[in-house]
């Protein structure tokens, strides 16, 4: 019993080891690709839009009611200390510095990151990944490079989005719904966001972009290997693509606000 | 006396605890079609993936012309691949890819290739396999039989030296499988390449190649001409070309 238990353990932090060093190893090739001619541009327009410009509308959406929720949640708590006038820094605070770039990278990896995993498991299960090796095409340069580049655009940009929408949905909230002077809610905004504000936000922006992107290709890329063969294999590797994304996400935003703050 | 082109001697592969191959001796010769005939599961898919590198031996030697692999240059070994293509038994054509795309795909992702050039060798390849008018259309619009022409395509436009078919026919009617086995024979003849066909079609297939190997259980049986085949008194392959069991 004891002789299987450190057999068990000692198997499966052989294989843990064994998954870092296969992440990390899948990750660097995709980064040295980065830099490999010919650029991929081509591929890299048709993700910055799939990843991007198809995810315009639920970020907008997500960032309206997030802003609006931070309005009339925001309104209430400061009335108790007479202190609305602060909404708009409170609204605009929380959004750029935290649920901007957080709720959109949870949301491009519901949407895009779930989509990317898929995407590449079925590749792997139906022999594309081992097609492209036999034609000389390396399926890490061909599949991730191109997925992270856009991802790196995509990201900081969907965040902005959402801030601005935000900032507009807490003034829908505080100021049309619930009667804070427009100017004071707009003046609070201006003056407590900083540029320090912004970039960390997008600090935190191009890190989860780079997190999202190799976890759901990583995961996709080696369905066989993590889930199985089959239609099982790849919503497996889709359902845990999504889930450690989403995990590594708010683990590298604390790991970044530590260091920010 | 003639130098194979592809050699294995002794390869063993196992998977966790499956012995796939036990011990592998065959011989490859250029300019040739060689088949290699069994039963299903006996790992003749798994041997053909080791011509091409997809999976790595346990232990055993692939000598290349007579040269073990692992002793030849990165160089070497890099100019040997690129002369060698792959027909998969399922296709594995790029389905978000159109009919054009997936045959251009092994010339397009290099730098060296014009788009003029590649447009010539595609449209080629298209009207000499009759897949004219399909080059907008995707791989889920098209039949068996035109998936297994544009796998065929993909696989001939790089002008390959080595062609390796992983069941070339399977799913397809009787005269979809006489066409594709004359395509291959015609090819050959036309472009003199070496091809490994990994094959149930029997008799069938003995018309098209000069040899047949038999893989069971892990080794091979049986290697020769279609001539020694037929003549053969081995008891497992006079069975199993027969359609019975040993």
């Amino acid at each position: 019993m004891v002789t299987n238990f450190f057999e068990k353990t000692g198997e499966m932090t052989i294989r843990q080891v064994r998954s870092c060093g296969r992440l990390f190893l899948f990750f660097i090739t995709g980064v040295i690709n980065v830099f490999i001619l010919p650029v991929q541009f081509g591929k890299i327009i048709e993700h910055t839009w799939f990843i991007g410009a198809k995810s315009f509308f639920v970020i907008a959406l997500t960032g309206v009611f997030t802003g609006m929720v931070l309005g009339l949640q925001g309104y209430y708590s400061l009335a108790k200390f007479g202190s609305e006038a602060g909404l708009g820094a409170a609204v605009a605070i929380t959004l750029v510095r935290e649920l901007g770039p957080v709720l959109t990278a949870i949301m491009v990896t519901a949407r895009a990151g779930s989509a990317m995993a898929a995407e590449i498991g079925v590749m792997r299960i139906s022999e594309q990944i081992d097609a492209l090796k036999t034609m000389h095409i390396n399926p890490v340069r061909f599949l991730f490079t191109p997925r992270l580049i856009a991802s790196i655009i995509s990201f900081p940009l969907l965040t902005a989005l959402f801030n601005v929408i935000g900032i507009i949905g807490g003034y829908i909230s505080g100021s049309i719904l619930l009667g804070i002077n427009q100017y004071d809610y707009m003046d609070a905004v201006i003056k407590n966001i900083d540029i320090g504000d912004i970039n960390g936000g997008f600090l935190k922006s191009f890190v989860f972009s780079v997190v999202v992107t190799t976890i759901c290709c990583y995961r996709g890329y080696y369905t066989h290997l993590y889930s199985g063969f089959g239609a099982r294999g790849v919503s497996m590797s889709t359902t845990n693509a999504v889930v450690q994304s989403c995990i590594f996400i708010l683990i590298f935003d604390y790991i970044i606000t530590f260091f920010l703050v | 006396m003639t130098v194979p082109l592809i050699q294995f001697v002794n390869i063993k592969k196992n998977f966790e605890t499956q012995e796939v191959l036990k011990g592998v001796h065959l011989s490859i010769y250029g300019g040739k079609i060689t088949t290699i005939i069994g039963k299903s599961g006996t790992g003749k898919s798994v041997l053909l993936k080791h011509m091409i590198g997809l999976i790595k031996p346990d232990s055993g030697q692939i000598l290349i012309n007579g040269e073990p692999i692992h002793l030849l240059s990165h160089e070497k070994i890099k100019v040997f691949q690129k002369e060698l293509s792959y027909m998969f038994q399922d296709n594995a054509l790029f389905d978000s890819m159109t009919i054009y795309e997936n045959i251009a795909l092994p010339l397009s992702e290099k730098r060296y290739y014009p788009k003029n050039r590649i447009k010539d060798k595609v449209m080629y390849q298209m009207r000499e396999l009759g897949l004219l008018g399909s080059e907008e259309k995707f791989p889920a619009q098209l039949s068996g039989g035109m998936k297994k022409r544009v796998a065929l395509a993909r696989a001939l436009v790089t002008d390959p030296k080595i062609i390796l078919f992983d069941e070339p026919t399977t799913g397809l009617d009787p005269i979809r499988k006489k066409n594709v086995h004359t395509m291959i024979k015609e090819y050959q003849e036309k472009f003199e390449f070496t091809a490994v066909i990994v094959s149930h079609d029997i008799p069938d297939i003995f018309n098209i190649s000069q040899r047949i190997a038999m893989l069971d259980e892990g080794i091979i049986k049986f290697e020769g001409s279609k001539e020694n085949v037929l003549n053969s008194h081995s008891t497992i392959v006079n069975a199993f070309i027969r359609g019975e069991e040993a």
